[in-house]
């Protein structure tokens, strides 16, 4: 498996990470090593195992639908750049 | 050419629960912004989720009801995308393994029974809301609804106009709030649409491209939505020119659907099951209990209404078309302890025109279903005629008070004695020779002449069959 320069910034794109442009390569080359090195898991044949969800061999737990929770907006908030009228600011995003 | 529109609608329901799907905060609608976010909505670092185990069994009672598989195992993924309403990152959501699959909704359109399958429901979480008026050149974020249980429900692309998509909108609708798992207040934003709409020549079973429009939130815009929708496709089609894959935004104001992504930015959200939540198991036990507290639900009730109160297939679908109307016409009935078909009249026609007039919900009707019950009483035993009931229905709603008590003040009981009647026909006999000849010459359109006479002279009040026997004796 190989990677391309386009798909190592698109991925980068993707999850938000600035990259110099001159490291694409070298973050190509190593990460399709990884790939390659995962790869191996393909000679397996896993056709009567069922696709694993979890690690743990245990189901979830459910909670019981009780409001648990009290208002800590200013505590939350007192960490937050900006905020107005209760609202977090954050730059303008338009569709 | 003449094309067939295919659409399939995305329905995402917002469930009844008191705290959140994975958190214990509150899931009121209004509070004061961000009071309501705990440090789980805020995907602080090292908060964990917890299943709301609520949630699990509204989405249980969502899949039994249309009849569907509820999963032995599903998965909760995580949905990957930047948005400053979705402070995680990502957005728990299903994926391959959904709680809920292969159900079906049976609608009505134009007397034509349809039966439209539903491909799946999963649980996800809601995002916070992000408000775009001016703050300074910045955007405000409200994190109240980031959390809040959602039942999202895909139907196959087996709808073929907006009418029918209208309709299984709206079915659906009364489901979810007969199940009491949602109280689909879509101005609140707790039942909402986005729907996929493609158009094909008639007869090709390939699909054609689609467009999905987001973020409908009435029934209204719904049907003006995708019938824009599908004429633009068309002119695009007709014009030699191809239609994109694409999100699009119906705009009310200015009705018509504008593209909201463009391709290149097309969404890639690499799900992948959410490490921090166990698969969700769901024993037959559990499936049971659920089972045992479904309420009759809308197509067995209205089955019964027209086996029991021998309503016709419309009436009995407007009646049971909300759990709260039913429930209304059902204490006018057994309070009334008559007609039924009476009872339907006086709740589809004449209450539900004052309900119409004010904007109004059964469930805020200013006369109660005892109140209605106790008028249609007073017509059953002729007391009152149907045309005077209008005057004392119209009355008891903007003056409240009961029937009788409106009845006795305004004198309106109805005339029923013989004798009082044919004086006031023999009096008006007397007064009008002409009529007479004319009508023993064969005039037969004159006895309406007579009849509206009488209820003249008796200010409406003459019983109306009485008064028709009568005057036919009187004048042969």
């Amino acid at each position: 498996m190989s990677l391309s320069a386009a798909e190592v910034n698109k991925i980068a794109w993707l999850a938000r990470l600035a990259i110099d442009d001159d490291k694409v390569e070298a973050y190509a080359h190593d990460l399709s090593q990884i790939l390659g090195f995962v790869e191996q898991l393909g000679s397996v044949d896993t056709g009567r195992v069922a696709p694993m969800a979890h690690p743990l061999d245990e189901a979830q737990r459910l909670r019981p639908d009780d409001v648990t929770e009290t208002d800590q907006r200013a505590l939350f908030q007192a960490h937050a750049p900006l905020v107005e009228a209760g609202l977090y600011l954050v730059p303008k995003v338009i569709e | 050419m003449e094309w067939e529109t295919v659409i399939g609608l995305e329905i995402h329901a917002q469930l009844a629960t008191r705290s959140k799907i994975f958190s214990g905060a509150p899931t009121a609608y209004g509070a004061e912004p961000n009071t309501q976010a705990c440090a789980i909505d805020l995907g602080l670092p090292g908060v964990l989720p917890v299943l709301n185990r609520e949630a699990v069994r509204m989405a249980v009672k969502f899949g039994l009801a249309i009849g569907a598989e509820i999963a032995p195992v599903s998965v909760f993924a995580r949905k990957n995308y930047f948005y400053p309403d979705l402070p995680k990152g990502y957005q728990i959501s299903q994926y391959d393994l959904p709680v809920v699959a292969r159900g079906k909704l049976s609608i009505n359109v134009d007397g034509k029974a349809l039966t439209i399958g539903i491909t799946r429901a999963h649980l996800e979480e809601d995002a916070g809301k992000s408000l775009h008026e001016d703050f300074h050149g910045y955007t405000g974020i409200d994190l109240n609804r980031a959390g809040t249980p959602l039942l999202e429900i895909v139907s196959e692309p087996d709808l073929r106009s907006a009418k029918e998509a209208v309709a299984y909108m709206k079915k659906l609708h009364a489901l979810v709030r007969y199940l009491e798992i949602c109280d689909g207040n879509m101005q609140e934003g707790s039942f909402r649409c986005d729907a996929n709409v493609s158009v094909r020549p008639k007869g090709q079973t390939k699909f054609g491209t689609r467009a999905e429009i987001k973020n409908l939130n009435s029934f209204r815009f719904v049907e003006k939505a995708i019938n824009h929708e599908i004429a633009r496709q068309i002119e695009i089609l007709e014009g030699g020119g191809e239609v994109i894959q694409e999100t699009r935004l119906y705009d009310s104001v200015k009705d018509e659907t504008r593209s909201m992504r463009s391709k290149e930015e097309a969404n890639d959200y690499r799900y992948f099951p959410d490490p921090d939540l166990l698969p969700l198991e769901i024993s037959s036990g559990f499936i049971e209990e659920v089972k045992a507290t479904l309420p009759e639900l809308p197509d067995a009730k209205r089955d019964r209404f027209k086996a029991q109160y021998g309503l016709s297939d419309y009436d009995a679908e407007v009646l049971t078309a909300s759990r709260e109307m039913a429930d209304f016409y059902e204490t006018v009935v057994r309070e009334a302890a008559g007609d039924p078909k009476l009872c339907a009249n006086w709740v589809m026609v004449e209450l539900s025109g004052l309900l119409n007039k004010d904007g109004l919900e059964i469930t805020a009707s200013k006369i109660d279903a005892a109140g209605l019950a106790s008028l249609v009483r007073r017509i059953a035993d002729a007391t009152i005629s149907g045309k005077i009931a209008k005057q004392v229905l119209e009355t008891m709603w903007n003056e409240g008070g009961s029937a009788d008590d409106i009845i006795e003040r305004q004198g309106l009981k109805q005339i029923t004695d013989t004798g009082a009647i044919e004086s006031i026909i023999d009096q008006i006999i007397a007064a009008n020779p002409e009529q007479l000849a004319q009508y023993r010459a064969g005039k037969d359109k004159l006895f309406g002449f007579f009849v509206g006479q009488a209820m003249k002279a008796t200010q409406g009040k003459a019983n109306p069959a009485q008064l028709n026997e009568l005057l036919k004796k009187k004048l042969q």
